[in-house]
């Protein structure tokens, strides 16, 4: 692995250790010391042309437990055209050394462009891009999957395990959602089976083409599929007019249609787990109820997104020749 | 961790055959038995096996601590220590895969940890292991079991307790294979101009 651009890159070997690697690193972050020394004397940069809070908090601290330098680069009111600015901003970090580039950017693409076009020469990592891709968003929300629900509802070792089998309804805003798109491509690499549930206006065109089934009503998939786990999709009202921006009548009418309520969790099989990318739009895509309850894992995801993205940091950075027979002797 | 654990050897008459199986069980026997005579007992002791053939060695010599002091038990004596993270040659190889760190009991503070090797070569791995053991808390003391010395030190560190002295030239591999990961036991030289 050079790059991590896109969820659908990865193959379900490297996939799985991904899983592996983030579950022992999440080992040592229930140590009283959490910080590692493995990445010492790395830089990584976090390049933010997005809002975002949890994403790059999670980022730099996952980096930072393993002992990188971290540099926030925030591109907010920048008045320089795309292309341009994120062409000059990557010769720039260039010359600072940067080994990793986690970049967040409005443009779907923009990370591909950037790891391909030879401006830096370091590893990146794809934050989020545009309505593309968020693959370690799709990681951290697998990894949750695999704790919770793969071996005896996470009591047994689950070391090499894929998601086989089970059952992932994805509901909501699927059409603006780069977090749909990346689940879609890894749960189904990794052996789950996906719903999409959501308003047709809000389901994209092409969906045929994606790796898992399409539904227009909430209640059916919940009543004849029993999902293992249901992942709301925030509705993403920056990205439409107010009042849903004609995708639906009205905030009321999505709620009743596609919001997960506490009636709605009851239907759910008892094992099944609820999951949220965060952040929520409480009383809209989910209920207080639905939040709050037990089977909701959405904090623990943030928990999980900092192991995750320690895992993906390590397998890029800490190696350094490339494959060869030769071992280290003690 | 560490020996040259490289896949391109194959049965045994691709290396000199240094220690049996029995030979094996005597070394290991001994270890324990210097154990706890070293430590008055093994009230206090943990021994934390580092990945991967560490650690079938440390559960190893647990049985025979039980089996000399029946106060104690093996679950609560084993743990084991992975210390890929703190390494110091990460960038000259490829990403290693990363072990379990697991600690028995109420951890290691105050207690005696002995680590577990099959094989102590440059002593690079024990500074790495030292480093993570210093992260997980602080034992009273810390000793160190390895099965095979074979020299060519690149740091100030010693063992404790040696299974077999084993001179050998630096073009030399050591292979030490274990009945739980390879399916026999066997030290075995190979490779090298002697």
């Amino acid at each position: 692995m050079r790059h991590l651009l896109s969820a659908g890159d990865l193959t379900p070997a490297e996939a799985v250790t991904i899983l592996d690697t983030a579950a022992q690193m999440a080992a040592t972050q229930e140590r009283e010391i959490k910080k590692l020394p493995t990445l010492r004397g790395r830089t990584v940069v976090n390049l933010f042309f997005e809002d975002s809070t949890r994403t790059r908090i999670s980022f730099e601290t996952a980096a930072k437990r393993l002992s990188a330098d971290v540099i926030n680069f925030s591109a907010k009111g920048s008045s320089v055209s795309k292309g341009e600015s994120l062409k000059d901003t990557a010769l720039t970090l260039q010359a600072m050394g940067a080994d990793a580039v986690v970049i967040r950017h409005q443009a779907s693409g923009a990370p591909h462009t950037l790891a391909t076009s030879g401006w830096t020469h370091g590893a990146v990592v794809n934050a989020g891009d545009g309505t593309h891709q968020h693959p370690t968003q799709a990681l951290l929300d697998a990894y949750t999957l695999r704790r919770h629900l793969v071996g005896d509802g996470g009591r047994s070792d689950v070391t090499g395990r894929d998601l086989e089998g089970l059952k992932v309804a994805i509901v909501g805003d699927v059409l603006h959602s780069r977090v749909a798109r990346s689940n879609v491509q890894l749960l189904h690499t990794l052996g789950a089976e996906v719903t999409l549930v959501g308003p047709p206006t809000l389901v994209p065109v092409g969906v045929g083409a994606w790796t898992a089934r399409v539904s227009y009503h909430l209640d059916e998939v919940i009543a004849d599929e029993k999902p293992d786990a249901v992942m709301m999709l925030r509705v993403q009202r920056e990205r439409m007019s107010s009042a849903g921006g004609g995708f639906f009548p009205s905030p009321l009418e999505y709620t009743r249609g596609y919001g997960l309520d506490a009636r709605r969790l009851a239907a759910l099989p008892d094992h099944a787990i609820v999951l949220h990318p965060g952040p929520m739009n409480r009383g809209l895509e989910i209920s207080a109820d639905a939040a709050d309850s037990p089977r909701a894992v959405i904090v623990e995801q943030v928990a999980n997104g900092v192991a995750v993205r320690m895992a993906v940091l390590y397998l890029l950075l800490a190696g350094g020749a490339p494959a060869t027979n030769e071992r280290a002797d003690a | 961790m560490g020996t040259s654990t490289s896949t391109t050897g194959g049965p045994a008459e691709d290396g000199n055959l240094v220690l049996g199986p029995p030979e094996i069980a005597r070394a290991l026997t001994r270890i324990a038995h210097e154990i706890l005579e070293r430590n008055k007992g093994g009230a206090d002791l943990v021994l934390l096996g580092i990945p991967t053939r560490g650690l079938p060695l440390a559960r190893r010599l647990a049985e025979r601590l039980v089996a000399v002091e029946p106060g104690l038990s093996a679950a609560g004596l084993v743990g084991s220590l992975d210390v890929t993270m703190h390494r110091d040659d990460l960038a000259q190889h490829p990403t290693r895969p990363i072990g379990t760190t697991r600690v028995p009991g109420d951890g290691i503070d105050g207690r005696v940890v002995v680590l577990v090797d099959d094989v102590l070569f440059s002593g690079r791995t024990i500074r790495a292991a030292l480093d993570a053991i210093s992260d997980l808390g602080r034992p009273r003391a810390v000793q160190l079991a390895a099965l095979v010395d074979r020299g060519h030190r690149e740091l100030p560190i010693r063992a404790d307790y040696v299974g077999k002295n084993l001179p050998t030239s630096t073009t030399e591999r050591v292979r030490v294979l274990l009945d739980e990961t390879d399916g026999r036991d066997a030290v075995l030289i190979e490779g090298g101009t002697r």
